[in-house]
């Protein structure tokens, strides 16, 4: 979709973005302040050893003495331990820091898909959503995480280090540090320039990864096009396009190494010069020359970790920009402030009780685009006495999907009303009338967990025995129990490890056990073989029985026994009345009827077919 | 290693690897020559320091230097020069990281060049090869994953050269050199100076073999995680329906907590590790210092020896705390290349350039055809005769599974049949190549394929100089020229994947009016007038005839309207021809086309 065409590389540092992800991050500001503490204490102590050096040389050796070696030993024993625990916490809580950032990125992102409305879902691929909430939060909490400790780190270093050189020494200290802002510019122009290349590969990149996806989706189409040649002509400037942008990185990135590490041995090579001389004269002692020489060579290292932050915060802007915009989504579809106080997001939360649902349906006036200037319904009108079956037909796109969306409340009209017992819904919670709705879809969707899970899930606090009772009743029993564990039956991600009509029937139970005042029945149009198309059957006769039943139709049997049958064509009724009647008319209702009756012919003649000739292959 | 993978590293394919580095191979040796160029400059430099401390600073005259170090300071001249001339061990210094500077850069531009260029040699390949792969493969490939091949492992290969192998390299080089010159120094010393260095290797192996098991658990939890997030974005209706939004939000919670716990304790698992290596590889550190200052009072070594010590202890730390990961990456680099690998030794179509390349008039004629897919014994076609003359259609009625795709793409020889022959004005299929076939026969696909691409230059793939009124043509033929007219962008839309998402119908009609682009003599629609309504497949047809004079059309069709005026017509079942002939002749038959002309006639007559 051209909205949600995904950028891998964008152009500027966003400083915008990050400040709204910091923003978002702020409960973790804790965790950070431990993270700062404990960076600086492994910066000190990755920096100490050189101390302790010189220690050993200016004392136990210039003064020729073992006196207090055993104290010594024991401090340093303390210290490689002291080390050893920094290292530890450290990765406890920048890994804290990574885990927690995905946890409640992800969290929170759940939580607004939980609240967003049908027509974001209508225009949002189902996998956009998961590599936002997957891949790109767990790429955003990794440079995060990594890049905040890289910041401590090579602050707190840097400062370490010029404590220890200031306090050994100040002069020689000031003359070794002039090259810190030296490093800081060389580095911070490299890695703009490295910036810039990276771009180019991450753009490249993402082409790559496109036209192998289309190169191995379209591959058969390719072939009988005969097209591979030209298309693999096509591939290959792409990916010399990227191997020239990553020679040219790699170079830059070769370079940026020697260079910067020149550099801090520039200032090592001073303080070899002068402070050999310092020492000649009896200013300086060997140990303490020896550390100087160790820090200055070290210095270009933390700046080197500083630098790098910028260009990995980069890298991940666009996985943030893309993650905050999700967070960022507005649903188009909330309930009235007003309304919630009086009645509540549950049944007695609210000052008044929800009212009971008698099961009257009025579209009044009803207009609705789902796009501005898509007009799918005009003020259209309709009632629905309760209790009543109505069945749904028409063309696709006629808008008799749009009326159960409608009727759900999962869209609201644009102009116009829907009544549910001559009031307005949206003077009820959204959740009163949700709570109400007995929904079976064309495609029926299962979670993960057992069959009884998914039964259950119509009614929480439904017993087993209330469940054996809703899965009897829609005919479903007996199918249960011929699996191995009947019930405790796993259905396998999405339901996939049972067949189409046996989820159609644990979806009718779960309907069922719910209780609802209104039925929806999107039927389907797979075709299931005729022993469950039969229990189908019977599961709708027996649920519409005191339910107001509104069916998009797809079979003549369901078509026949419905009350009343709506033609829908352009979002207007064009035909309504019985079965009987509306074939009467010879009509639209009796042409599609027609051409229903020949697609089902056809297709048991299928069944037919094979079943006439049995010696099918071995 | 454990014997498991010992076996698989024995039958690990490096001949087939380092066939994409052919002709770089210059490359990756002077890169690692580079590595043992700056491993020794940087272990020179402390030899330098050495030098200073003891023959100019504190001038011990016992240096246990080489003597070449005497040699080449004597060049430059005595101690008392040297003193109050300093600077030259720092001119000495700059210039020993001058050089490594330059081998460094000469080691990671050469070893870049090397891994990206076999990471290029493998992209083109795996593209090249997976277009070659037979139309069986395609069928059954899983896009996602093979993606994922040819993108992130070749990348772990590529990462594995370019950074990895290197580092391993440089690793040992200053393990072995610093050991030789430690023990050359003082045999002593060298021995506390690497003391715990089996030991680091141990660990190493042991925190690779426990992160392996944690990492998998956390790659589990994050299986969850994504199929809750998924079963709930598609469920979304049922979800709201039921008004179970706070029971998704729990049940998501509970698991987004036990990813928490076990990616923390992934985290600890490294800590420790972590923790333990410090503490070994530091209290090395420290015992060198410690037993090298006794050393030095007691007169055994020079401060020079020691400071020498010292710095060498440090140069092997980090190298050696390094090591673990290098492990798990050589491990996930090999499983990369085995990936890969499986993709690459499936057999492409065979090369046929010598064969035929026959202007085809349009006649076709099968003579005993029997087909079987490849892995499948199964017999799909069976004695299938029939011959068409140029121009004339044949029409295929049967019912799903009958083998009425398979017939349809022998045409093209996307596949062989197992037995009897098909002629193309008279000469044999199989004396003719692919490229040819393909070249001249419109096949159009049951499920439509369209290119990321503009509909402008997806109309236009198979004959890329067709012009721009060529192309609006075939649209106003195959009825979809007035829908891309109400396209913001008209014919310059993007579609596919990165597009407008058309419907089936639109997709089913942009791919006849790019089947129409090329004259060619021969066209197949594989029920691919199923998806467009009737009035529309009528007005292809009639179109097509208009504009076509002599084609050879095949019409797959479950439509009697569709089929009826087809020269001929053949009703496919269970693989053989059941009834063949034209409308006129099958109705009198009293077979399978009669009752399905039986079923269609009410609307049929209405219609007319």
């Amino acid at each position: 979709m051209s909205q949600r065409e995904d950028i891998d590389y964008s152009e500027h540092f966003s400083t915008d973005t990050w400040s709204r992800f910091f923003r978002l991050a702020k409960p973790l500001k804790k965790q950070f302040v431990h993270l700062f503490i404990v960076m600086a204490w492994v910066a000190v102590f990755d920096n100490i050893a050189p101390l302790m050096t010189r220690f050993a040389i200016d004392y136990f050796i210039a003064e020729n003495t073992k006196d207090g070696l055993v104290l010594y030993g024991i401090g340093f024993a303390v210290v490689v331990l002291m080390q050893a625990l920094g290292t530890k916490f450290f990765l406890k809580v920048a890994g804290g820091i990574e885990v927690e950032i995905g946890h409640q990125i992800r969290d929170e992102g759940y939580r607004k898909l939980q609240s967003l409305s049908f027509s974001y879902y209508d225009k949002t691929p189902v996998g956009w959503i998961l590599s936002r909430l997957i891949a790109d939060t767990s790429r955003l909490a990794e440079v995060v995480a990594w890049s905040l400790v890289d910041i401590f780190w090579g602050g707190a270093s840097i400062i370490a280090i010029m404590v220890m050189l200031l306090v050994m020494d100040w002069s020689l200290a000031l003359l070794s540090l002039l090259i810190v802002p030296v490093l800081f510019v060389v580095a911070i122009l490299f890695q703009r320039l490295l910036l810039k290349v990276q771009r180019d590969i991450r753009r490249e990149n993402s082409k790559l990864t496109g036209e192998f996806n289309e190169g191995i989706m379209g591959a058969r189409t390719t072939k009988t096009l005969h097209r591979e040649k030209k298309n693999t002509e096509e591939f290959r400037e792409t990916a010399t396009r990227l191997y020239g942008y990553s020679l040219r990185a790699g170079r830059l990135s070769a370079m940026f190494l020697p260079i910067i590490s020149l550099l801090g041995a520039v200032a090592a090579a001073v303080v070899l010069t002068v402070g050999g001389q310092r020492m000649e004269q009896g200013l300086l002692q060997l140990g303490t020359l020896y550390a100087f020489f160790i820090y200055t060579m070290r210095l270009w290292e933390p700046i080197r970790h500083i630098a790098r932050v910028f260009r990995d915060l980069q890298s991940a802007q666009a996985a943030a920009e893309r993650v905050m915009a999700l967070l960022a989504e507005q649903s188009d579809l909330t309930d009235d402030p007003d309304v919630l106080a009086r009645y509540g997001n549950k049944d007695g939360e609210g000052r008044e009780p929800w009212p009971a649902i008698d099961g009257r349906i009025t579209f009044d006036n009803v207009t609705f685009a789902y796009k501005s200037n898509e007009i799918i319904l005009d003020r259209f009108n309709l009632d629905i006495k309760a209790g009543e079956t109505i069945a749904l037909v028409g063309d696709t796109g006629a808008g008799k999907s749009t009326i159960v969306n409608l009727l759900c409340r999962f869209y609201e009209p644009t102009k116009g009303r829907i009544l549910i017992d001559d009031a307005d819904y949206r003077e009820r919670p959204l959740s009163w009338l949700y709570s109400n709705l007995g929904y079976v879809l064309q495609t029926p969707h299962l979670f993960s967990g057992t069959i009884a899970d998914n039964i259950r899930y119509g009614k929480l606090d439904a017993t087993d025995d209330d469940i054996e009772r809703a899965a009897k009743l829609v005919s479903a029993h007996d199918f249960i129990m011929r699996h191995e564990n009947g019930y405790a039956t796993e259905v396998g991600e999405g339901g996939g490890r049972l067949s189409t009509g046996e989820k159609q029937l644990i979806s009718f139970a779960r309907a069922v056990i719910a209780d609802p005042s209104f039925f929806l029945l999107d039927e389907a149009t797979a075709s299931i073989d005729t022993e469950t198309e039969h229990a189908v059957q019977q599961a709708i006769e027996t649920i519409r029985r005191g339910r107001t039943m509104i069916v998009v139709a797809h079979r003549l049997s369901t078509i026949r026994n419905a009350d009343r049958i709506l033609v829908i064509h352009d979002g207007r009724i064009v035909e309504e009345g019985t079965h009987d009647t509306l074939l009467e008319q010879k009509g639209r209702y009796a042409d599609l009827y027609r051409m229903q009756f020949m697609q089902e012919s056809y297709d048991e003649l299928d069944f037919s077919a094979r079943a006439n000739q049995p010696d099918m292959g071995s | 290693m454990s014997e498991n993978s010992e076996k698989k590293k024995t039958r690990f394919a490096w001949g087939e690897l380092f066939a994409f580095y052919r002709g770089e191979f210059t490359r990756l040796y002077v890169s690692l020559a580079a590595t043992l160029g700056s491993s020794a400059m940087v272990l020179l430099i402390p030899l330098v320091v050495g030098y200073l401390v003891d023959d100019v600073l504190l001038n011990q005259g016992a240096s246990v230097l080489p003597a070449i170090f005497g040699r080449f300071f004597g060049h430059i001249g005595d101690r008392a020069y040297l003193l109050q001339n300093l600077w030259v061990f720092g001119a000495i210094i700059l210039g020993l990281y001058a050089l490594d500077g330059m081998f460094s850069y000469l080691n990671n531009a050469r070893i870049t060049r090397f891994a990206e260029t076999g990471a290029l040699n493998m992209r083109l390949r795996l593209f090249s090869h997976l277009q070659r792969l037979p139309f069986a493969y395609h069928k059954q490939a899983q896009t996602g994953d093979l993606v994922q091949r040819c993108t992130t492992d070749v990348d772990q290969i590529r990462r594995f050269f370019q950074m990895q192998l290197s580092e391993m390299v440089r690793c040992l080089a200053l393990v072995v050199i610093a050991t030789v010159m430690m023990f050359r120094l003082d045999t002593k010393m060298a021995l506390v100076a690497i003391a715990s260095t089996p030991i680091l290797f141990v660990s190493s192996w042991i925190y690779f073999k426990k992160r392996r098991y944690a990492f998998r658990v956390w790659d589990e939890a994050e299986g969850v995680i994504s199929t809750v997030l998924q079963e709930n974005i598609t469920g979304v209706r049922v979800v709201r329906a039921f008004d179970r939004t706070d029971f998704e939000i729990e049940k998501f919670a509970v698991h987004n907590n036990a990813l928490n716990r076990v990616a923390k304790e992934q985290f600890r698992i490294m800590g420790d590790f972590w923790m333990a290596s410090d503490l070994l590889a530091f209290s090395q550190l420290a015992a060198v210092i410690i037993v090298g200052a006794i050393e030095a009072i007691d007169g055994n070594i020079s401060l020079g020896t020691l400071l020498i010590f010292i710095s060498y202890s440090e140069n092997l730390i980090f190298p050696l705390r390094g090591l673990a990961r290098l492990l798990a990456d050589a491990g996930k680099m090999q499983i990369s290349f085995d990936r890969l690998k499986e993709i690459l030794d499936e057999k492409p179509e065979p090369g046929d350039e010598d064969l035929l390349d026959p202007v085809l008039k349009g006649q076709v004629e099968f003579d005993r055809v029997d087909f079987a897919y490849p892995d499948d014994p199964r017999p799909v076609l069976k004695d299938v005769s029939f011959d068409i003359r140029p121009g004339q259609t044949l029409g295929i009625l049967g019912p799903t599974g009958s083998g009425k795709s398979s017939l349809l793409q022998l045409l093209q020889r996307l596949y062989e049949p197992t037995n009897g022959s098909i002629r193309f004005d008279g000469i044999p299929a199989t004396e003719i190549s692919r490229e040819s076939l393909r070249r001249q026969i419109g096949l159009i696909l049951q499920e439509p394929f369209v290119y990321s691409r503009t509909i402008m230059e997806n109309i236009r793939m198979p004959r890329p100089q067709a012009s721009d009124t060529d192309v609006k043509n075939q649209a106003k033929t195959a009825r979809l020229h007035r829908e891309i007219q109400q396209f913001e962008d008209g014919y310059e839309t993007m579609v596919g994947e990165r597009g407008v998402t058309l419907s089936g119908g639109q997709k089913q009609r942009l791919t006849i009016a790019r089947a129409l682009i090329r004259t060619c003599p021969i066209i197949v629609f594989d029920d691919s007038l199923s998806a467009v309504d009737m009035e529309t497949d009528r007005e292809i047809r009639r179109a097509m005839r208009r504009s076509g004079g002599s084609i050879t059309t095949f019409i797959v069709s479950h439509r009697i309207s569709t089929l009826m005026h087809a020269d001929r017509i053949i009703v496919l079942s269970e693989g053989k021809v059941a009834e063949s002939g034209t409308h006129g002749t099958l109705l009198e038959n009293n077979g399978l086309y009669r009752r399905v002309y039986d079923i269609q006639r009410a609307y049929l007559e209405e219609d007319a």
